[in-house]
């Protein structure tokens, strides 16, 4: 035989064995990957629906006009600007504020019970689920870029920020930073809130009447933090959940004993790694199934071959237990 | 278990805090900030 014909001869032969190697990859992953798909599926609709629900006045859209109606009174779960001209209910981040600000409260028990309920019922089961400025993020990180970082530069420190930004801006000025009457500002939603900016600065300053003039360094401020937690949105995955959201880290301290919560089975765990491979957050859900970072995608649920991994939301996919490794 | 019966403590917790702030006139104050438009939410005021 030929150089020629055996080096033709080896090449067949090897993309054969590629051919059969991917037929077979393909076949065992079939299941998770469809499992995968599912669960991202259902969570799109649920987060989809919280949007709407959350912002569901179009007349207020039509009129550029807030509803002032008595569901304002009830905050829902997740990160929504009550001046929002589509919101139907408060916001819990801003009510925490608002009630620190009016100089009558000092301690916010109305807003505190519903963080407390919605922490002990949910954890950050509402980043990942209900939170409308968290699906505008998913939506934003679907946008293909050059390259899409794991996480940032300086990633463990700037995880703390947010607590920071609870503490400070969410919390202390608030109620110190007082005027002659005694009543503070609420300092997030005036220097940070991207939903506020997205939700309710923009439609209002460029739709509504009458705030394009009041429109100053605040404004600009705000929309170039929006700008840039967008532009990171697109690079990193959920960057201001991660990094800034003061309602993430409340949230995030009930996620070890929240009653939606992920679970692991050690003793069904064969350690093939896929639950960490899949996490876009950089967690290992076999080691630290309750930490604080977790927003319950549930897309390590979804790719657990074993079910060690359980307590969320699955959907589709694999039926029964897939076989363990070597059988 | 353990979890579990601290997550309903919590829930409990905070359902007690729901109504205490309601009696106190918290919800009041809630509500006309939520419904009125917020100058700093929205980078005016």
């Amino acid at each position: 035989m030929s150089k020629k014909t055996t080096g033709k001869v080896r090449r067949s032969k090897l993309f054969s064995h590629l051919k059969d190697a991917a037929a077979r990859l393909n076949a065992a992953t079939k299941g998770p990957r469809r499992a995968l798909y599912a669960i991202r599926r259902l969570r799109w609709l649920a987060q989809a629906a919280s949007a709407a629900v959350s912002n569901g006045y179009l007349a207020g859209f039509a009129r550029m006009k807030i509803y002032s109606g008595a569901t304002k009174r009830f905050c829902v779960p997740g990160l929504n600007c009550y001046s929002c001209p589509g919101a139907l209910f408060a916001c819990p981040l801003g009510s925490l504020q608002a009630e620190l600000a009016s100089g009558e409260v000092r301690l916010p028990l109305y807003t505190l019970g519903f963080l407390f309920a919605f922490g002990a019922v949910l954890g950050r089961f509402v980043c990942g689920w209900l939170c409308p400025f968290g699906l505008v993020q998913d939506l934003i990180y679907k946008i293909p870029a050059p390259k899409k970082l794991r996480r940032l530069p300086g990633d463990r420190g700037l995880v703390m920020l947010r607590y920071l930004l609870l503490a400070l801006l969410c919390i202390l000025l608030p109620l110190t930073v007082v005027n002659i009457v005694g009543q503070g500002s609420p300092w997030f939603c005036k220097v940070v809130c991207p939903a506020g900016t997205l939700g309710a600065g923009l439609p209002l300053v460029l739709f509504g009447e009458g705030y394009a003039d009041a429109a100053g360094i605040w404004f600009a401020i705000k929309v170039s933090t929006l700008v840039v937690i967008l532009v990171l949105a697109a690079l990193t995955y959920r960057p201001f959940c991660r990094y800034l959201c003061p309602l993430g880290a409340i949230y995030g301290l009930f996620n070890p004993i929240s009653l939606v919560r992920l679970k692991f089975d050690r003793g069904k765990c064969i350690s093939c790694g896929a639950c960490e491979r899949v996490c876009k957050l950089n967690i290992s859900p076999h080691l630290t199934p309750g930490s604080t970072e977790c927003i319950r995608c549930g897309d390590c649920v979804a790719v657990c071959p074993t079910r060690a991994l359980y307590g969320l939301p699955r959907a589709g996919g694999q039926k029964g237990r897939v076989q363990e490794a070597g059988k | 278990m353990k979890r579990t019966a601290i997550a309903l403590a919590v829930l409990a917790v905070g359902f007690i805090m729901l109504a205490v702030g309601t009696l106190r006139g918290e919800m009041q104050i809630v509500f006309e900030k939520a419904a009125t438009v917020c100058l700093e939410c929205i980078g005016i005021g």
